[in-house]
């Protein structure tokens, strides 16, 4: 295959991604968006296997590596859950940087591939290497503590270092530094210890900003590495000069930029101050802030048989599912009293925030799994007026995403966050292991409003007898 | 009982002398019977008295007090009150007195100095009555100057629970009164259409009117200055009507406001044309400190059909109609024109019951270290509010709230909820000049920068990926949210178009000196595994993921 062909083969496939990503826009084109996607990717490996620069004695050790890493995919691809979709696309987030950092090594330890360039073009050359490797470096490190954060590996919380942004500034430096020994090197053995210096400055900062992001902020950090492992493929492409490389880098580093842009607008936060350590740089105030604005009231529980009354009587109802129910996997059960109440007559929806989970869109796959039909599932604007008018709403596992004091106390932490405005329906029932507050440490007033009652206990467990009382 | 109060007064006096009521100790709520001619209703039920019990009170009910409203003795008793005979043994008895109709001069007579007594007062009508309890040096809490914008306050609005009774007993009045069924029916003897039900404000009475008019069967319209409510209207099966002409009628606090005369003029033709169609108008129309708007005249009561009904919450107000007959139900034209105005106390079981929680959590608010002993914080803005007198001082009216409520109630953001994005990017506000020309500025810097120093051919592949950036970015946009999760891992499983990199590096090159080629190589396979893994796991994941999206 000429050069030539090659070319208008990448484009095709470019064209085919671009397709790909605009067929998602919608649930009856994304699977044939999807076949886009492949089709694409196909076009693109067969355009650089049959292409002038793998010769024949690549060959077997393409197709060998093709065949193994093809099995581990698929296997995975096959056996994950639907819960665990948040760490296994942080897992292989991590490989995309890994594989970033391993060609750009090979780049760099290949004489021919700097052949042929001279003053200019040679620094960057340069630098387009050792700029793709930190990014795969971070992409890498960050994605494998973010995979091991979200499966419970690692904990949860926030880890906060004394004087953390100073580390980080001081690591920023350090490169900058490598950098230019690394641009001064005149030999490849030369240049070898700074970019080793490099890539462990680069793991330890991957390591570093994502063991200081929380729990709950994880949506951003998901969309932020999936961002990175774009711009990682993108500065390959540079490195290659490979356009394919660098248009679909960049079409997958713009995608992840906007889902943490979307995240972070939706918890009313600036990206700079999630990246800065989740909720820690306010960590100490929330208990002050609570002596102000404590709630007051006393909070009504109720029981799985009361609740299960309270929906078979309701016309209309909106369930706000979050990270509890995907940790309980009530998901079934959910849809079960779903289909019970809408065989009923009873008008179900389901209330999305768009960072309930630990993914952008999480729930929504839960959902889907649970076969819970998408046209009943709702996103945040698209219901929150509709809550005066619902009888019942049910909050399983969620906290802040309903926390009137969003929109109530200025003072509060996570004052001016959109919320789901559950406590405006009729009556509101929430789901709760305990009167723990959430994930921002925000005591939740809505515990305590009068049309407000509190369902203790594991979602599934407690969702189980509702189903059963209901059915009763 | 008029009679024998003032018998028992001076005992009752001496009484009250001889009880000091010091802070410290617990101190009792007192329950007496209503005096008023025909009221039903009692300030605390058996179910509250346990509760406030709890509190650290004790409770004192007057003998008989809750007979009306099927609460006997016993049931107080039970509950643990005691039960005292005589309005004024229990006057002088309590530190706290519970009331729904606020103290005729008899009983005023009967309070002490630094008792606090808890009803309705209605300060604006009555400032005779306001002038004579701050002369006894009391503290009082009139339920009904309760702020109710602060929905701290919901909970204790006696008003809006009032009013919810009396729209449902209207409704029951006038179906007392109709000579028809309210529902459509068809029966073997014949078709029967259903009644038509007009609703003047749909204020809490009239919303509750509507829902009990729909639940029974009736055609339900329901007109109110305040467009807003429309929706509430229609969410409780009723159909708003809309006066032809354009006016904001909220008056803050959630009342309704005088409106101009054009608005008027529109409004009566309005009515006129209801009052010919429909078979009952339920009127429920106020104005704070005024005489109820004249909205149903003597020619629309004539046009209306033999048999019908008119029921005219606003009688003791003076009447939405102009035949209403305060107190009384009168037959005008044929029409029966309900002026009763004790709609609630015809509940009394309904109407007490929920008086008694409404003041229970008001006691909840005066005693939140629940010792059995109030605390009239005048710093509270609701029980500022409530505290008409105190201690002889009179506190009404109120400062104005701190923030008046925006006309607009439904939607108070305290703090900018900042309206996003959804699904489309163009959807946000444009930024602004300045903002706008910095990021212009620094791009230009930029690439000017870039332009200056890098080589022709870097600028090609730059070009190509400062237009992949929009492209992506223009595409991202309109990706649904539900589709968020899989579009990351369909975009995961394209990034592994990074395998490309490795694979143009594993072949060897021949003639190449100097080139690690086997290390290369295995580099190179390892890259080709990771990325193999990502794009058929990514592929694979995606395509199980939506194919579980079904309508």
């Amino acid at each position: 295959m000429s050069s030539s062909l090659a070319t208008v083969a990448y484009i095709g496939a470019t064209i085919l991604f671009i397709l790909s990503l605009g067929g998602l826009s919608n649930q009856s084109t994304a699977l044939r968006g999807n076949l886009y996607g492949m089709v694409g990717m196909t076009i693109a490996v067969l355009a650089t296997v049959f292409g002038p620069q793998v010769t024949a004695a690549g060959l077997p050790w393409i197709i060998a590596a093709m065949l193994i890493g093809g099995a581990i995919g698929l296997y995975a691809a096959r056996t994950v859950q639907m819960t665990q979709m948040p760490e296994l696309v942080a897992l292989m987030h991590s490989m995309v940087g890994l594989a970033a950092m391993l060609v750009g090594l090979a780049t760099f330890i290949d004489p021919e591939a700097s052949k042929g360039y001279e003053g200019a073009a040679k620094s960057i050359h340069e630098m387009e290497i050792y700029v793709g490797i930190f990014i795969g470096a971070v992409t890498f490190s960050g994605s494998v503590v973010a995979f091991g954060k979200l499966s419970g590996r690692i904990g949860g919380n926030p880890m906060l270092l004394p004087g953390r942004h100073w580390m980080n500034l001081a690591g920023l430096l350090v490169v900058i530094y490598f950098g230019r020994e690394f641009m001064n090197a005149h030999s490849i053995a030369e240049g070898m210890t700074p970019l080793i210096v490099m890539t462990v400055v680069a793991l330890l900062f991957g390591i570093h900003m994502v063991m200081a992001i929380g729990g709950a902020d994880m949506p951003v950090v998901v969309s932020m590495l999936n961002s990175y492992s774009g711009w990682a493929a993108a500065a390959t492409g540079f490195m290659l000069s490979n356009d394919l490389l660098i248009v679909v880098g960049a079409l997958v580093g713009s995608s992840g930029a906007i889902l943490s842009y979307i995240m972070c607008n939706a918890m009313n936060r600036s990206f700079i101050s999630v990246i800065a350590g989740g909720f820690g740089t306010t960590s100490a105030k929330p208990t002050a802030a609570a002596g102000g604005a404590q709630p007051v009231g006393e909070v009504t529980p109720v029981t799985a048989l009361e609740t299960a009354e309270l929906l078979r009587e309701a016309k209309s109802v909106i369930i706000v599912p979050g990270y509890g129910m995907a940790v309980a996997q009530a998901q079934h059960t959910v849809y079960e009293i779903t289909k019970h109440l809408r065989e009923k007559g009873v008008n179900v929806r389901f209330g999305i925030h768009p960072v309930a989970g630990r993914m952008p869109g999480h729930m929504n796959v839960l959902l889907a799994e649970a076969k819970v039909p998408y046209d009943i599932v709702f996103e945040m604007d698209e219901l929150n007026d509709d809550f005066p008018v619902t009888d019942v709403t049910m909050v399983i596992g969620a906290n802040d995403i309903v926390n009137p004091s969003a929109q109530d106390d200025p003072s509060s932490p996570i004052a001016g966050m959109p919320v789901l405005e559950v406590w405006k329906a009729k009556t509101s029932i929430v789901m709760k292991r305990s009167m723990a507050s959430g994930y921002a440490g925000v005591d939740n007033p809505l515990f305590y409003k009068e049309n407000n009652r509190m369902l203790f206990g594991d979602a599934k467990k407690m969702l189980d007898e509702v189903l059963m009382a209901l059915k009763a | 009982m008029q009679t024998g109060a003032s018998i028992q007064d001076i005992s009752g006096s001496a009484l009250g002398a001889g009880a000091p009521s010091p802070t410290k100790t617990v101190q009792c709520i007192g329950v007496p019977r209503e005096v008023f001619p025909g009221e039903k209703r009692v300030a605390t039920v058996p179910e509250a008295v346990e509760k406030l019990i709890k509190l650290g009170f004790r409770v004192a009910v007057e003998s008989g007090a809750g007979e009306l409203a099927n609460c006997s003795d016993d049931t107080y008793r039970a509950a643990g009150a005691e039960v005292i005979t005589g309005a004024a043994a229990l006057w002088a008895a309590s530190d706290i007195v519970f009331k729904v109709r606020g103290p005729t001069p008899d009983e005023v007579a009967l309070m002490h100095e630094g008792q606090a007594l808890i009803s309705f007062i209605w300060p604006a009508q009555n400032p005779e009555l306001m002038q004579q309890l701050a002369a006894k040096k009391v503290t009082v809490l009139a339920i009904d100057a309760l702020p109710r914008t602060l929905s701290r306050a919901q909970k204790m609005d006696a008003l809006t629970s009032m009013a919810g009774v009396s729209g449902y007993r209207a409704v029951i009045e006038s179906a007392n009164a109709f000579g028809r069924f309210f529902n459509g029916q068809i029966t073997a003897a014949g078709k029967v259409p259903p009644a038509k039900v007009f609703i003047a404000g749909a204020g809490v009475a009239g919303l509750a009117a509507i829902g009990t008019a729909a639940s029974l069967g009736a055609i339900v319209r329901a007109n109110d200055t305040r467009a807003e409510v429309a929706d509430q209207v229609v969410s409780l099966g009723g159909e708003f009507v809309k006066v032809d002409y354009v006016e904001e009628g909220s008056g803050g606090g959630g009342y309704a406001k005088v409106m101009s005369e054009g608005f008027q003029q529109a409004q009566r033709a309005m009515y006129a044309k209801q009052a010919k169609e429909v078979d009952i108008i339920i009127t429920t129309a106020l104005i704070p400190g005024k005489p109820a708007p004249k909205l149903i005249t003597a020619e629309m009561v004539q046009s209306m059909k033999p048999g019908s009904v008119i029921v005219d919450m606003a009688a003791e107000q003076g009447g939405n109609c102009e035949l209403t007959v305060p107190g009384e139900s009168v037959v005008r034209h044929g029409v029966t024109i309900v002026g009763f105005t004790d709609l609630a106390s015809r509940l009394s079981k309904q109407s007490s019951t929920l008086y008694a929680t409404n003041l229970f959590r008001l006691t909840e608010e005066l005693c939140k270290t629940k010792d059995g002993v109030i605390n009239v914080n005048m710093e509270d803005e609701a029980i500022r509010g409530l505290t008409v007198i105190n201690q002889g001082n009179i506190t009404w009216p109120p400062p104005a709230p701190k923030a008046a409520p925006a006309p607009l109630a439904a939607k108070p953001a305290a703090a900018p909820v900042v309206k996003k994005a959804q699904g489309h990017g163009a959807a946000s506000e444009p930024m602004p000049a300045n903002k706008l020309a910095i990021v212009f500025g620094v791009a230009a810097a930029l690439f000017w920068l870039i332009g200056a120093n890098a080589p022709k051919e870097f600028m090609s592949h730059f070009t190509v990926f400062v237009l992949a950036c929009f492209v992506g970015y223009m595409v991202v946009w309109n990706v649904k949210p539900a589709l968020h999760t899989p579009l990351m891992s369909v975009t995961n499983a394209i990034s592994s178009i990074i395998a490309i990199g490795a694979l143009v590096q594993i072949s060897p090159i021949a003639g190449a000196v100097g080139r690690p080629d086997s290390l290369i190589t295995w580099v190179a396979a390892a890259g080709i595994v990771l990325t193999a893994i990502n794009m058929f796991g990514g592929f694979a994941v995606t395509q199980r993921m939506l194919a579980m999206f079904r309508k």
